[in-house]
């Protein structure tokens, strides 16, 4: 259990520095920065003393050392575009992604379980049928037009709810001003929420299903029939635990492709948080904020991962038993 | 033998398919006893687990009993509601299928399962059951039982892991078992002990056994009868020692043939030349024709149902008047 818990970390840290090592080529395969950051009307001298405050003048594994130094500080350099740290810059709009991305996580999860294990135990139910067709329209269309659909219909025709912004927000903490304390905020979420868990939604329901539907199929469910176990138990003790198990890292990887897809997202919806910051990053070709922003993801995907492993451990007896006492 | 728990009658199961209809089970008739052990032999696709499935109420989409009856004492349970059925099952029928690897739920603990076992069917608290569960694998024999009720059943060998499935197919006390093959995914070494072990649980709790098996040593030392399965028919039914000595129908006589001392070793079944009919190619007449040594005209014509000799029960037409003339 340590050793393998020890084993991990050292993957994580490893993977972590191959993505550091990533985001750290990006400053030297991408044009002078400095040319982005000063007016047409700098002089030579500035350029030169602008270079060597950014340390650009240093020995390529020297500023790599740096980088992974000030890396593990939460120090990312100075924004190119912006003139201001990286992670003032991310700090600030990272409540607002992490809001986003929670509250669709939720939905994904808690609406696609539910639903998969509704069509699995219905399996030839009219709404069974109804949700199995429509999710595949989930799955195929791209997610800028549901969120573009979405605006149409609620924001546009309909004029319930708002198609940009974060609405009103209160600080919580010095920094961290959440949405989720106001009728507007919540009005602003639900959109954005929806366009961006609809995919995940989706295809965890459409696992769920097959995954239940194989777990029904199990000799031990049979096996719990023959002994006249109640339906309701096979359902959802006996084969709803087995189906989860495996539902587990699918659900955590995507906690993770919902953060990081919301990109697009917050695109759509104007939405103030890193993912907007980070398109208009690329326009800029703002090397230090990408750089951070790759590592960000990186990270929240490292430690979703290992938390999935961990959960593992705790929940399937398979894997946390090692005395194995057997006999015949 | 005395008084009947259950008796098949001309049980029909059929799987209807896209384009035909398959007849699985035809005509299927034989009775249990109370506190016996009837023995069920045939060739792999006679209709054995079928006819185990029916019984208990979990025959397989789309399967169906299409036709006959099956009663449990006087009571018909081929027609109850699902949640009656339910109640009956693990109550007073039990079953137990092939492979202990995939029988046990691989999530919960052995007191877990048979704990919800016990307190479906019996009026104990969680406590009392408990007690009981542990009683339970102490009888199969499960060593320390009191301190591997808590273990996981990855944690048992497949010898031990069957052990637990007996313990839990008599958990709510039933009148009969329909055992699956019971042995045939286990290590050689074990497969006695197994039967030992289920033979002596089911004498102990006066169940009967309906115990599915291709040994024909099995068939020997634990059954009192012994029920010949042929192309989702009954080819003969009688007691062990009749059918060992003197088999009367052509194809129990081609099973036993291979034999020569039922003693002590395992044997398997021998194959008699040919292969059963597949379910949409069986003859008309007698479904055994094509492979028959006795083949006669009747054979292929009539089909010969259940006839009573003095020895048991033969569908066969060498032991009609008529002959197979
Ligand atoms: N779901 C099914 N669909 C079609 N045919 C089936 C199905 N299940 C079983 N059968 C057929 O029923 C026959 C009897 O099967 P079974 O009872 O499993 O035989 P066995 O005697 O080996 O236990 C076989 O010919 C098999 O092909
Ligand atoms: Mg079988």
């Amino acid at each position: 259990m340590i050793a393998m818990l020890v084993r991990r970390i050292i993957q994580a840290v490893l993977v972590m520095l191959v993505v550091a090592f990533i985001s750290f080529s990006l400053f030297q395969f991408v044009g002078d920065p400095i040319n982005n950051m000063v007016g047409q009307e700098a002089t030579q001298q500035d350029r030169a003393e602008l270079r060597e405050r950014l340390g650009l003048n240093d020995p390529i594994p020297v500023q790599f050392m740096r980088f992974v130094g000030n890396a593990v500080q939460g120090e990312f350099g100075i924004s190119y575009r912006m003139a201001r740290p990286v992670s003032e810059v991310i700090a600030e709009r990272l409540p607002a992604t992490l809001e986003l991305a929670l509250v669709s996580g939720v939905l994904a999860i808690t609406l696609g379980i539910v639903l998969g294990v509704y069509t699995a135990l219905r399996r030839d139910g009219w709404f069974s049928h109804f949700i199995m067709s429509s999710s595949l329209i989930g799955v195929s269309l791209p997610t800028f037009l549901i969120g573009i659909l979405l605006i149409y219909i609620f924001s546009v025709e309909l004029q319930w709810l708002p198609s940009f912004g974060r609405g009103d927000t209160v600080p919580i903490t010095d920094n961290w001003s959440t949405g989720l304390l106001t009728v507007s905020g919540w009005q602003s979420l639900i959109l954005p929420a929806i366009t961006l868990g609809l995919f995940q939604l989706t295809l965890l329901m459409r696992l769920v299903r097959a995954e239940m539907l194989e777990v029904l199929r199990t000799d031990y469910i049979k096996f719990a029939r023959a002994r006249g176990i109640r339906q309701r138990s096979i359902n959802f003790h006996h084969a709803l635990k087995n189906t989860l198990l495996p539902v587990i890292t699918i659900a955590g990887l995507q906690l993770g492709s919902i953060i990081a897809f919301a990109i697009i997202t917050e695109t759509v919806f104007q939405w103030p948080g890193v993912g907007l910051l980070f398109i208009n990053a690329i326009r800029f070709v703002d090397i230090p904020f990408m750089s951070a922003y790759l590592l960000l993801i990186a990270l929240v995907f490292v430690v979703i991962n290992l938390v999935v492993d961990l959960l593992y451990f705790v929940v399937d007896p398979r894997l946390r038993v090692t005395k194995s006492s057997s006999s015949r | 033998m005395s008084d009947v728990l259950l008796s098949v009658r001309d049980l029909v199961v059929e799987f209807p398919k896209r384009k035909t209809l398959l007849t699985a089970l035809d005509g299927v008739s034989f009775d249990i006893h109370r506190g016996e052990i009837l023995g069920v032999v045939g060739e792999s696709g006679a209709g054995k687990s079928l006819t185990g499935a029916a019984i208990i109420g979990l025959l397989e989409q789309p399967g169906r009993i299409a036709s006959g009856e099956i009663w449990l004492e006087d009571q018909r349970i081929d027609q109850l509601p699902y949640e009656k059925m339910r109640q009956l099952r693990g109550k007073r029928i039990a079953m137990i299928f092939q492979d202990p690897l995939t029988s046990l739920n691989p999530i919960f603990t052995i007191a877990e399962q048979l704990v919800e076992t016990i307190r479906t069917h019996l009026p104990l608290n969680a406590k009392q059951a408990r007690e009981r569960a542990i009683q339970l694998l102490d009888e199969v024999g499960i060593p320390a039982a009191a301190k591997r009720v808590d273990d996981y059943p990855h944690q048992f060998s497949g010898g031990m892991r069957q052990r637990v499935v007996i313990a839990l197919a008599l958990a709510g006390e039933p009148e009969l078992i329909i055992a699956d093959e019971p042995t045939t995914a286990l290590d050689v070494s074990v497969q006695a002990q197994i039967i030992d072990v289920l033979k002596r649980m089911c004498a102990d709790h006066g169940a009967a056994v309906m115990l599915v098996t291709h040994d024909m040593g099995v068939i020997a030392e634990a059954c009192d009868r012994v029920a010949v399965m042929y192309a989702g028919r009954v080819a003969e039914i009688g007691q062990v020692r009749q059918i060992v000595k003197q088999p009367q129908h052509p194809y129990t006589q081609g099973l036993m043939g291979s034999i020569p001392s039922l003693a002590h070793q395992r044997h398997r079944l021998i194959q008699i030349p040919g292969s059963m009919p597949r379910l949409d190619a069986i003859p008309t007449g007698c479904a055994f024709n094509p492979r028959c040594t006795s083949v006669g005209e009747r054979c292929y014509k009539e089909r010969p149902d259940l006839l009573v000799t003095n020895q048991g029960e033969v569908a066969c037409w060498l032991f009609d008047q008529g002959g197979v003339a």
